[in-house]
């Protein structure tokens, strides 16, 4: 009885520690069975599709959204010291280094991440991965790995629509309602904004939050319990983990990019 | 606990005794012809125990019916047997390989051999009839699209659904599904089948038309199958060799027209369907009264 909680903090540590390695035993079986995507390349196409076109409307108009916003607060900022000009710098760095990558790979985790458990755990509850294991294909390759694959590659190019959508977003703001001069606009961004450091850190943050956004919804429906209830937590499971790696790697990404 | 019969009853009716523990199963039927051989198999769910030292055999060629009432592990068994479980203890044979000791690559290449209708079709939600029972052979043959079609078109005939190949699986009843998951079972061409409870929700054209089709396949193809189920009647209509399982043990075997003749309370009760008997329809738990009488919750 005394040791009661002492056991059952033992036991969730030990599950815990079996879950994170499961879902690295399944990372690793999903990067080996890459050739799946090479020798069909349609599967990983309409993973793209489903993953990446699919989110654009929600990715391109919170985009628009976060550029306005940007505009707004960042000219009252810059205005009160004399850089108003800088406005376009300001709202394109921040977009393309910052926001476009986190607030992309958020808004993933919750349209295409959540879809994703959804549609492998009640794959799993209705036995369809089952039923592909006894027809001897691999569900692993055949189902999740093309998913992978479409979520690390439709999650850059995602990041790309919003920080585009965002610029413009900015752009209407600024120039169209605070009167701010569209060529200051656009030379100070295209000046100050640098390829290697802004826009392929952006990059690479995007394809890390890709890998981990996707891998975190995939591991969550490939183990969860098959029931409703089940498939309702490993929903749930997706996003908050999700978003909570995705700020947690931005901070350690940020620090090893732009640390100094 | 479930009172076991001692030997006697029908002429060749072996009626296992449970608490002895013997291996009647296995001494009896451990011969060349055997395809799947099941020994001392034990599986636990958590603290309960599933199977206890079973043992049985399937013969190569013939349709075997494993009965019994529900929560026995009759689909559990078809799972140990596919390797989709792996044994506590005990071997599970095919052909004389372990199948619990396979590798992947191994046992993808057995379950090629192998087919298996699941109780709830398991189709894949997303295609539609016609491409789920194309997909293994998409999958392991390099077929050309107009013989991949033919061989669609006949399986999905033989089943009665060529009509609705261009269904998806939404729009299928229950028992359609399995048809369909038959016909994708077949495709194939397996030496084994494995059904897991296919007469559910059948109707009762459609159940003679299954009933008839389980047989007649597995003798024009030479299959040997497995039959899950506790549809007696249906069951007994086409199995060779029938193996009542209860509390993780064979209680009796034997040809149906022996276990039809078979006089032990535990058998009688099964396959008359008598609700009384040793085998009691209330789960073990206190008496009514005093559930009712109690302050507990729940």
């Amino acid at each position: 009885m005394l040791f009661d909680p002492l056991a059952r903090l033992g036991r969730g540590g030990l599950d815990a520690l079996a879950r994170f390695g499961r879902a690295h035993r399944l990372l690793l079986a999903m990067v080996l069975g890459i050739g799946e995507v090479l020798r069909r390349p349609r599967l990983l196409i309409a993973q793209v599709y489903n993953v990446g076109v699919l989110s654009m409307l929600i990715v391109g108009v919170s985009g628009l959204f976060v550029g306005m916003v940007l505009a707004l607060q960042g000219y009252y900022v810059l205005a009160r010291f004399g850089a108003a000009e800088s406005l376009g710098l300001m709202v394109a760095a921040s977009l393309v280094r910052e926001l476009g990558p986190v607030v992309t790979a958020l808004l993933v985790a919750g349209r295409a991440g959540s879809a994703l458990t959804a549609e492998i755990g009640l794959m799993k509850a209705t036995e369809q991965l089952a039923g592909l294991e006894l027809m001897a294909v691999d569900p692993v390759r055949r189902i999740l790995v093309p998913r992978l694959f479409g979520g690390v590659l439709a999650m850059p190019l995602l990041a790309a629509v919003f920080s585009a959508v965002g610029v413009i977003g900015g752009y209407f703001v600024g120039i169209g309602l605070l009167g701010v001069d569209a060529g200051a606009f656009w030379s100070q961004m295209q000046s100050a904004v640098d390829f290697r450091e802004d826009v392929v850190n952006g990059v690479i943050k995007s394809l890390v939050f890709g890998v981990v956004v996707t891998w975190i919804a995939l591991f969550q429906g490939y183990d969860c319990s098959p029931t409703s209830e089940g498939v309702s937590r490993a929903t749930t499971r997706t996003v908050v983990h999700g978003a909570l790696a995705v700020l947690g790697l931005d901070f350690v990404l940020t620090a090893l990019m732009f640390g100094g | 606990m479930m009172p076991s019969q001692g030997p006697g009853g029908a002429p060749g009716v072996r009626v296992e005794d449970a608490s002895a523990g013997t291996n009647g199963a296995a001494r009896a039927s451990a011969t060349d012809d055997v395809l799947v051989r099941v020994r001392d198999l034990t599986f636990r769910r958590g603290e309960r125990v599933i199977f206890d030292g079973l043992d049985l055999d399937i013969r190569r060629g013939a349709v075997t019916a494993v009965m019994g009432p529900s929560g026995t592990g009759k689909t559990t068994l078809l799972k140990l047997i596919t390797g989709q479980l792996r044994p506590d203890a005990g071997r599970v044979e095919i052909g004389g390989v372990a199948v619990h000791e396979l590798d992947k690559s191994a046992l993808y290449r057995l379950r090629r051999r192998m087919g298996m209708l699941f109780q709830s079709g398991a189709l894949l939600t997303d295609l539609n009839v016609f491409d789920n029972v194309a997909y293994p052979l998409r999958e392991h043959t390099d077929l050309s699209p107009s013989l991949l079609r033919k061989l669609v078109l006949l399986k999905l005939e033989a089943v009665g659904l060529r009509g609705a190949r261009a269904l998806m699986p939404s729009e299928l009843s229950g028992g359609m599904a399995r048809r369909v998951a038959l016909a994708r079972a077949i495709a194939l061409d397996p030496e084994m089948i494995l059904y897991d409870e296919p007469f559910t929700g059948q109707d009762p054209i459609s159940m003679g038309a299954l009933v008839s089709l389980i047989r007649q396949l597995n003798d024009a193809a030479n299959l040997t199958s497995v039959l899950v189920s506790h549809d007696v009647a249906e069951t007994s209509r086409i199995a060779d060799h029938v193996y009542l399982i209860s509390h993780g043990r064979v209680v009796a075997q034997g040809s149906p027209a022996e276990i039809a003749a078979e006089r032990s309370t535990w058998v009688r009760q099964f396959m008359d369907g008598q609700a009384d008997g040793p085998v009691h329809f209330h789960y073990p738990g206190p008496s009514l009264a005093e559930d009712l009488l109690s302050r507990g919750g729940r």
